[in-house]
């Protein structure tokens, strides 16, 4: 695009946040600081996702853009087209064919492969927060490597609730030592960031953070010996595809509590569906 | 005593631009044994134990810790993950104010707990069962387990602070006026806990109070501050029936029955 650099940012920002990315990757979970830039989008839309992005993208590459996994919603379609006319990079909904995956709440439910990056839009990067409002202690604990108050919230949760409560940013231990913010995918998606062939960079752009994990490394949920990590899903099928395995979102149909199941990442809904898989629902909505 | 010591500080000095908080002091401490420092207010009681725990670097002078395998450490050179580690397991901190050291969000069962977490419990059901035996030792009732210390009384969160802190066992706890603020028959039961727990555990105390009725309570021995300095140290019984110091004898006399 005339009077833009390629990918927007210009090229001094670039190299500023790839250093930053080169520091995160090399020091799996550690939260690296950087000089998050004003984007044409606001905070919380994924300034940190479309930066990082921006400068690990080539001209070469396939860019797919997901937000709580589906491809068509606002902020995954006004983010593609951004870089598609930004950058002129092809663009794709495939899973499969995508080299660049930026995402938001979710992970594709298709394993990822070593030739893939997933950037995750993160709104909070410090996995303490909540717990602990100091910056300065919280990077103590991380430096300390001291996440005991993190167990002492799992701990309450559970005195509560008789379960550990938390569904979504459910937090992780990375290489066994820094304690992540996975950003806010649900903890069903946790496991598939364990040992993921697919290299993973985290963007935080009001926060100002970027951190990473390099394919194939240890990422463990917290839990106790007694309590261990579990994942929650709704207990049906999928009601378009029937997957009984995707994570799925519930969506409410008429006023009289009717409501239907679906796959959450649209890509997998339709592939399944395109290979002949159909669920309850399935007919009505071939019919519409 | 031929035994080693547990904690000594030597030639300790310490000022707040002009103001001479600590002066050539020296402190020794031996395992198991209640150590009280008293003076009035201003005397450096509460600077002299923020600096033998490590919390504030003197100008002058250097603290010894004897670890458990004889090995000695000097607190304000030893790195500061090493000396986390230690006030978080061997030792403890007792606050005048149990709202400085509890977490006021977390439950009761949670606070006695998260010193067993951070040193790396990772079991739900032990973590639990100590805290349950914990807050029986310090007589709060097991029904209360999972309610918030907002909803203790001043008593009952000094007892709170004063489980969590033990918890892990600690060889050595640092106590700032754990009585002050509550009133006089929740500090007697008080005191007959401290007194208890530490002689069944065997828990080395360094006592900061301005209540000598106190000192004379739990104390082994007593060290006199005035002015950031120690004018007079000895037993207990000794320093308070036998004041040598004329500040000494001030403040025994300033007081009904010490």
């Amino acid at each position: 695009m005339k009077g833009y650099n390629f990918a927007y940012l210009d090229d001094q920002t670039k190299r500023m946040i790839r250093r930053g990315l080169l520091k995160a990757v090399a020091i799996p979970g550690h939260q690296v600081p950087f000089g998050s830039r004003e984007m044409p989008l606001p905070y919380g839309w994924g300034t940190g996702g479309i930066q990082v992005t921006a400068s690990i993208l080539g001209a070469g590459d396939v860019l797919k853009v997901i937000d709580q996994g589906a491809d068509d919603t606002t902020n995954a379609v006004s983010i593609r087209r951004f870089f598609a006319r930004t950058a002129g990079v092809a663009t794709t909904t495939a899973t499969a064919e995508a080299t660049v995956i930026q995402t938001r709440h979710r992970i594709p439910e298709k394993q990822l492969r070593e030739d893939q990056i997933i950037v995750y839009q993160v709104p909070q990067p410090e996995p303490l927060s909540r717990l602990e409002p100091s910056r300065i202690e919280t990077k103590r604990m991380h430096g300390l490597a001291d996440y005991g108050l993190m167990h002492v919230k799992l701990y309450e949760d559970i005195s509560r609730f008789g379960q550990v409560s938390i569904s979504y940013d459910y937090p992780v231990m990375v290489n066994e030592r820094y304690l992540m913010s996975p950003s806010p995918i649900p903890a069903f998606d946790n496991p598939k960031m364990d040992m993921m062939p697919a290299l993973q960079l985290f963007g935080a752009g009001r926060e100002k953070r970027i951190y990473a994990i390099p394919p194939w490394t240890r990422v463990k949920s917290l839990d106790f010996d007694d309590h261990p990590f579990r994942t929650i899903n709704a207990p049906h099928p999928c009601g378009l595809c029937g997957a009984t395995d995707s994570y799925l979102d519930e969506v409410v149909t008429d006023n009289h509590g009717g409501r239907l199941f679906v796959c959450s990442d649209t890509d997998h809904c339709s592939e399944r569906r395109a290979a002949g898989h159909v669920g309850t629902d399935g007919f009505q909505e071939a019919a519409e | 005593m031929t035994e080693p010591t547990l904690l000594s500080g030597r030639g300790l000095g310490l000022s707040f631009g002009g103001i001479t908080a600590l002066a050539d002091v020296d402190v020794d401490l031996w395992p198991g044994e209640m150590l009280a420092i008293v003076g009035e207010s201003g005397s450096g009681k509460t600077t002299l134990l923020n600096v033998l725990s490590g919390r504030l670097t003197p100008d002058t002078g250097v603290v010894w810790y004897r670890d458990p395998n004889g090995q000695l450490h000097d607190v304000h050179a030893m790195p500061a993950p090493a000396l986390r580690t230690l006030h978080r397991s061997d030792w403890g901190f007792v606050h005048q104010d149990p709202r400085q050291n509890l977490r006021m969000t977390v439950s009761a069962g949670g606070n006695v707990g998260e010193r067993l977490m951070a040193q790396g419990a990772r079991h739900y059901g032990d973590i639990r069962a100590a805290a349950l035996d914990w807050l029986a030792q310090v007589e709060i009732d097991a029904d209360r387990i999972d309610d918030l210390p907002r909803t203790f009384s001043g008593g009952m969160l000094q007892r709170l602070q004063i489980a969590r802190t033990l918890v892990t066992h600690p060889r050595l706890v640092f106590m700032d006026e754990p009585t002050g603020g509550l009133d006089v028959s929740v500090q007697a039961r008080l005191l007959d806990l401290i007194r208890s727990l530490v002689t069944r555990l065997q828990i080395a105390v360094v006592l900061v109070t301005h209540d000598i009725a106190v000192a004379r309570l739990l104390a082994h021995r007593i060290a006199v501050m005035q002015r950031g300095r120690i004018v007079e140290t000895g037993l207990t019984d000794q320093v308070l029936d036998d004041p040598r110091h004329p500040y000494t004898q001030l403040l025994v006399s300033s007081v009904l029955n010490a």
